[in-house]
């Protein structure tokens, strides 16, 4: 297993965070995984070997949450929400049309590993529905419309420079004045 | 959350400390540490999280004489479908949170406290790590706060994407680095034998605000926000079929769902008519448009409202035999069909047991493959009766409250919604028109 330096220092950084040594298991994993794309036996033995515990006890996460990976996502993972809220503001049509114009079944890599979806649980974004994820990056009210000009963006390269699309996180981080979300009227408080 | 939303605020430091922000912190720490916990007492808040227990009497339980560690844990794996509040406080003000978090660790002397945020909040956990690491340059957060003796460290720890981790002695097993089975409650209550079996207190996000603001304003006054039982602000998540979908923060009891529905979120699409209301996350009781509720409430008084009329606070809803549980309502209307309704939340509650107890891990798969087949076109007539017996038989027979989270949406719905399970039978295909939910 190749893991950079960088990665290496910033998993030692985290252990001594915790007063026991076996709570870094699941951010040590995010580390890794967001480096490799996936946990192989490998990883697990090797983070098991970091906590003094055995592989069973990294491995037992890692098929038990949802965004634990023994297998890389594509390139661009792509996640859209399916529960009810989202549902219900039509995420179905979204999830097909996604779909459809990247070439890939939900909850699978597409075979050149460019792209894969994936149809999950809740994304707490319900007010702003239906919810799509592109690797880190929240996109809003995205209906199977706006779901193909993001596909074609995606596909283009374009997506990122893109302000057709409001993640309103990062909108927050860089600049308050694009925040577009419903205001709440003025308690007494 | 009054700040938020305004265009010149920002998520950073400058902007909290320029509103009066890290005063309150400043106060408490010249308080005596069971003087805080008086006054969170007194304001008699109620847990954010779902289950309205009052935080004050959380803190109250608390083991302080084992001599072990206290921990302070804050829940923010916001994961209740149709709830979306944390995500808002954590994204538009973190500071908010961080010294709220002060503050309710050093009302219980707590040395280390954690934030537990679901792994989907990407940007959330960057933007608290960063945050935090503004809370300690200027000292209100890790060594020595505001120059006391008193230390705290705070860690932003995610999880990754297990709904059961909101469960908090599920969270706690995971934040252990384990998988996050719930633990019986007795013993393992948090405030006993919580985190590596030490004291721990496990608050939500708007719950561990309201700690601020609690200290800013004082108990007595803060309980006379709301109504008695129902004190102070809460936000409502509104999501579904309205015009305009959104949180908006208002006094306990000060709406009702129908003025939530109607006047502040712009009412139904055009030409649509109601017809369910689910109050408070997917896992409480959904409300059908036509029902009726009279009874009396604790404190005597007789009531007989139709959905419209129930107040939005924790006992209004507890009244209709629903509960107002993370503050999601999720609004439907007439061209939903029901029983594909039902279809996508048992399939959420099917994929998120955690497997340790056999009538929820079992039943939740029933119940999706049941729904599943009813959409799929092979509806039977005695569905709706099989669909209620598997649900009695997970309800009250678990663990945790995962169990009822997963029973209560079916048997409401069969007790609502009958007709429409039997209108499935008759006509089984799915009509080419109506939107797609499973």
């Amino acid at each position: 297993m190749n893991l950079s330096e960088e990665t290496i220092l910033k998993i030692d950084a985290l252990i001594p965070k915790y007063p026991e040594k076996r709570s870094a298991a699941l951010m040590i994993i995010h580390l890794i995984q967001d480096e490799l794309g996936a946990i192989d036996l490998e990883a697990c033995e090797w983070i098991a070997d970091k906590l003094e515990l055995q592989p069973i006890n990294i491995q037992e996460l890692i098929t038990f949450y949802p965004m634990l990976r023994e297998k890389p996502w594509g390139k661009k993972h792509i996640r859209v929400c399916r529960t009810l809220p989202c549902a219900l503001r039509g995420s179905y049509a979204t999830c097909q049309a996604l779909e459809k114009k990247l070439g890939v079944k939900e909850g699978h890599v597409r075979d050149d590993g460019e792209y894969s979806i994936e149809f999950m649980e809740c994304l707490a974004d319900c007010g702003e529905g239906p919810v799509v994820m592109v690797d880190e990056e929240t996109y809003e009210n995205v209906d199977s419309g706006k779901a193909e000009e993001l596909a074609d963006l995606l596909k283009s390269g374009k997506l990122e420079k893109s302000k057709k699309f409001v993640s309103y996180e990062n909108a927050l981080v860089q600049d308050t004045s694009l925040e577009v979300a419903s205001k709440p009227k003025p308690s007494k408080k | 959350m009054k700040n938020a939303d305004d265009p010149n605020y920002s998520n950073k430091i400058g902007c909290y400390l320029r509103e009066g922000g890290y005063s309150m912190l400043k106060k408490s720490c010249k308080m005596k540490p069971e003087d805080i916990g008086a006054e969170v007492l007194k304001s008699g808040v109620r847990g954010r999280g779902g289950a309205g227990f009052p935080a004050g009497m959380k803190w109250k339980f608390l083991d302080r004489k084992s001599g072990k560690p206290i921990y302070l844990i804050c829940n923010a794996d916001e994961s209740e479908p149709g709830t979306f509040k944390d995500r808002q406080i954590i994204h538009k003000d973190p500071h908010q949170l961080i010294e709220g978090m002060m503050i309710a660790a050093y009302a219980i002397q707590a040395k280390q406290a954690f934030i537990y945020i679901r792994a989907e909040f990407f940007e959330g956990a960057r933007i608290l790590e960063s945050a935090i690491a503004e809370a300690k340059a200027k000292g209100f957060c890790g060594d020595k706060i505001l120059g006391s003796d008193f230390s705290c460290d705070l860690v932003v720890h995610r999880g990754a994407g297990a709904y059961i981790c909101g469960e908090e002695t599920g969270l706690i097993e995971s934040l252990e680095g384990k998988r996050p089975n719930p633990r019986i409650k007795p013993p393992y209550f948090p405030a006993v034998l919580g985190l590596y079996q030490c004291p721990t207190i496990v608050n939500n996000v708007e719950t561990l605000c309201n700690v601020k603001h609690i200290m800013e304003i004082g108990g007595d006054e803060f309980a006379k926000i709301g109504k008695p039982n129902n004190t102070g602000t809460r936000i409502w998540c509104v999501s579904g079929q309205v015009k305009k979908p959104g949180y908006y923060e208002f006094e306990c009891g000060a709406l009702t769902l129908g003025e939530m529905i109607y006047d502040v979120c712009g009412g139904l699409l055009p030409g649509r008519s109601l017809q369910a209301v689910i109050p408070g996350g997917s896992s409480s009781k959904i409300l059908r448009a036509d029902e009726r509720f009279s009874g009396k409430l604790k404190d005597g008084t007789e009531f007989d409202w139709g959905v419209e009329d129930i107040p939005l606070d924790f006992d209004g809803p507890m009244a209709a035999g629903t509960m107002s549980g993370s503050g999601g309502i999720i609004v439907m209307d007439d061209t939903v069909d029901m029983v594909e309704a039902m279809a996508n939340i048992n399939a959420f509650y099917a994929h998120e047991s955690c497997g340790q107890c056999t009538p929820c891990r079992e039943g939740s798969l029933w119940m999706r493959k049941i729904t599943q087949r009813m959409c799929d076109g092979g509806a039977r007539e005695e569905d709706a009766d099989l669909l209620l017996s598997v649900a009695n038989q997970i309800e009250g027979r678990t663990i945790c409250a995962f169990g009822e989270a997963a029973a209560w949406p079916t048997q409401s719905f069969i007790a609502k919604f009958r007709d429409r399970f039997e209108e499935k039978v008759k006509n089984p295909e799915r009509k080419k028109s109506s939107l797609q939910l499973i």
